[in-house]
């Protein structure tokens, strides 16, 4: 689903620039639960942002889908987010003036379907998280974790190939953030690849596969245990 | 080009904004607002000038005399100064060639009885050219004529007002009145563009009024039509040498001016014309900077707007929203609220201007109104710096890469 064979980043600060990524190699296949583990300046955010398509790398190779991406325009890449990718925020980014239904169905609305059709799914996707009843409130009149719940949902009515989440419970308490991974989790047992930047290793341990990174590098690449005792 | 979903977000978006939206719209509707009223007073003050000038033909001089305030030749200060006909006979024949009407006038004040009605009325006797200077409208029977001159018949022509006064509703054409004991006939009724007091007047022949009244040949006034051929400056030229001639002929000192004056609208149409120009400019460059104060108003109002909305912008990007369609969205929203702010300013701008109507005709504002030429203009111009102020900041704002309008806060 997704390969990416010797990334490199780096961001000009001022004269010199930042090496972020140096070399990165990783393989996630489809289906897979995974999560970036780092402390802050290990060039976690920048790789999820760069297999989100929100950044752009400098050097190596990315496919996503099997698809190479270079040299994406923003049009084109706007089109294969909104096909392949979900998002979820650690800041939920929700939009403020609308209301919980409105801020799912968006991604559909992007994607050319009916009115109709999108609220529907919208609710749907809605019911899926449990908060149908709460369809008609604004993100304001949300608690924390509905707020990441709507998120979630919200990245998921594309139907899309690969749910982003970076730092989904940063924001949470330790209750709410259980509640949310465990929705994640559901997620990947009905086969969605889920893609969890953290930096909480109790967070990392309910996932599949903790891939660590250190100052831009890759230093350890692990199954969980429970997916050995599989 | 009609998308319902896109504007259903336009919609949503200005509803959830309204503070935004409403401050955008109302520095349009204000902006435009003050162009109206502004071009509406200034035609209002060119209406009251252009009235000023409908009473007599545009191409008019007038000259009058009245005592000496200087001694010349030989003769005192304090002198009485008489026009008499050899002085009309004088100007029509040396200048023939420049003048196009040309009457003389003896004030008068006469008492007119008909039956039981009696009133006093203002007499003019005149030349019959008088009817094209003074602009008179003849609606019933004729003006005073050659033949009446020559005989110098006892005819009137009397004003609107004064048949309404005198006769009522009956008819007045061909009937006797009696003018300080003398008996006139009626032979026409005119009225007058230039008010009341004007229909009021009474017209008799020049010579019937120094025969009757005096028996010499004194005139108050001479009236003179300049040929409409000539250019301003030839015509202010002409008047300037005819006062020469008079004083000179009359033995009036050159600087006299209490002793006689030539009265040239060309004069007063020049200052006027200039008057004009002036007050155009004006306005000209008042309503522009009223257009750019809108304009910046809705582009700074705009920019601020989009960079509140950066984070939002990034937000619809990461959900598959490409740059076109927040750009489209952005311009759209600011051109609709243009639009409906400018119409708003508009209507509001010609309510006032209707309420106005001639209530401000003390202050010389009358009828004030704009053409819809100006205001369709005014607006496109909106319109399009709506446009422009939308589309500068959104393109800027959807090339910001999503990861970075994401951190915005």
């Amino acid at each position: 689903m997704i390969r990416i064979k010797k990334l490199h980043k780096s961001y000009p600060i001022g004269k010199d620039s930042l090496h972020v990524l140096k070399g990165i190699d990783l393989h996630i296949k489809e289906g897979e639960f995974v999560s970036i583990m780092g402390s802050s300046g290990s060039g976690k955010s920048t790789l999820l942002n760069i297999v989100g398509l929100l950044d752009e790398h400098d050097e190596g190779d990315y496919y996503l889908n099997g698809q190479l991406i270079k040299n994406l325009n923003e049009k084109k890449a706007a089109v294969l987010r909104n096909k392949f990718l979900g998002f979820v925020f650690q800041s939920f980014n929700l939009i403020s003036y609308k209301t919980a239904l409105e801020n799912v169905s968006l991604p559909l609305y992007y994607k050319g379907i009916g009115r109709k059709e999108r609220q529907k799914t919208a609710l749907d996707y809605l019911d899926k998280v449990g908060l149908k009843d709460w369809a008609t409130h604004l993100p304001s009149e949300l608690s924390g974790g509905q707020k990441q719940r709507v998120a979630i949902a919200r990245a998921l009515v594309t139907n899309p190939k690969v749910v982003l989440a970076d730092e989904p419970t940063g924001a949470l308490d330790s209750t709410t953030s259980d509640s949310v991974m465990d929705l994640l989790k559901d997620i990947n047992d009905e086969g969605m690849t889920v893609f969890v930047i953290t930096h909480e290793e109790e967070i990392a341990a309910q996932t599949d596969r903790i891939v660590r990174l250190k100052d831009g590098v890759i230093i350890s690449d692990t199954l969980t245990v429970k997916t050995k005792a599989i | 080009m009609f998308d319902i979903d896109r504007w259903r977000e336009i919609f949503q978006s200005m509803n959830k904004n309204k503070l935004r939206s409403v401050l955008s719209g109302f520095t349009v509707a204000f902006a435009i607002l003050l162009f109206t009223l502004l071009f509406g007073v200034v035609s209002g003050l060119r209406n009251t000038f252009s009235e000023a000038f409908v009473d007599d033909a545009a191409n008019s001089m007038f000259v009058r005399v009245w005592k000496t305030s200087k001694p010349f030749r030989g003769l005192q200060s304090g002198r009485r100064v008489q026009l008499k006909n050899k002085d009309y006979n004088y100007v029509d024949n040396k200048y023939e060639d420049k003048i196009q009407f040309m009457t003389a006038r003896i004030y008068k004040n006469f008492s007119v009885a008909y039956k039981s009605n009696q009133d006093n009325y203002r007499f003019r006797a005149v030349h019959p050219d008088h009817q094209f200077l003074e602009k008179t409208v003849m609606d019933e029977g004729r003006y005073i004529n050659q033949k009446d001159l020559k005989e110098s018949s006892k005819v009137i022509v009397i004003g609107r007002l004064v048949k309404s006064d005198l006769f009522g509703e009956k008819p007045a054409l061909g009937k006797r009145v009696n003018v300080g004991g003398i008996s006139y006939k009626v032979i026409g009724i005119f009225s007058d563009d230039g008010g009341d007091n004007e229909e009021r007047q009474c017209y008799i022949p020049v010579t019937t009024a120094q025969r009757l009244y005096g028996n010499n040949d004194y005139i108050s006034q001479i009236n003179i039509g300049y040929d409409p051929n000539l250019s301003l400056s030839q015509a202010i030229a002409f008047g300037n040498r005819l006062e020469r001639d008079l004083r000179n002929k009359m033995d009036i000192h050159p600087d006299d001016q209490s002793a006689l004056s030539v009265r040239n609208m060309a004069e007063a149409n020049q200052n006027v014309n200039m008057f004009m120009l002036v007050l155009f400019f004006i306005v000209v460059i008042v309503g522009s900077g009223t257009l750019v104060a809108g304009i910046i108003g809705i582009s700074n109002i705009m920019i601020f707007a989009i960079k509140e909305r950066t984070k939002e912008f990034g937000i619809r990007k990461a959900l598959g929203a490409q740059p076109s369609s927040i750009v489209g969205m952005v311009v759209q929203e600011s051109v609709l609220i243009t639009t409906i702010a400018g119409y708003l300013g508009l209507t509001l701008g010609t309510f006032i201007l209707d309420q106005i109507g001639n209530g401000l005709e003390d202050y010389f504002i009358k009828d004030p109104s704009v053409s819809p030429g100006i205001v369709i203009g005014a607006t496109i111009v909106l319109i399009l710096s709506g446009l422009i102020a939308g589309y500068v900041p959104a393109k800027k704002a959807s090339r910001i890469k999503p990861i970075v309008a994401l951190r915005a806060d």
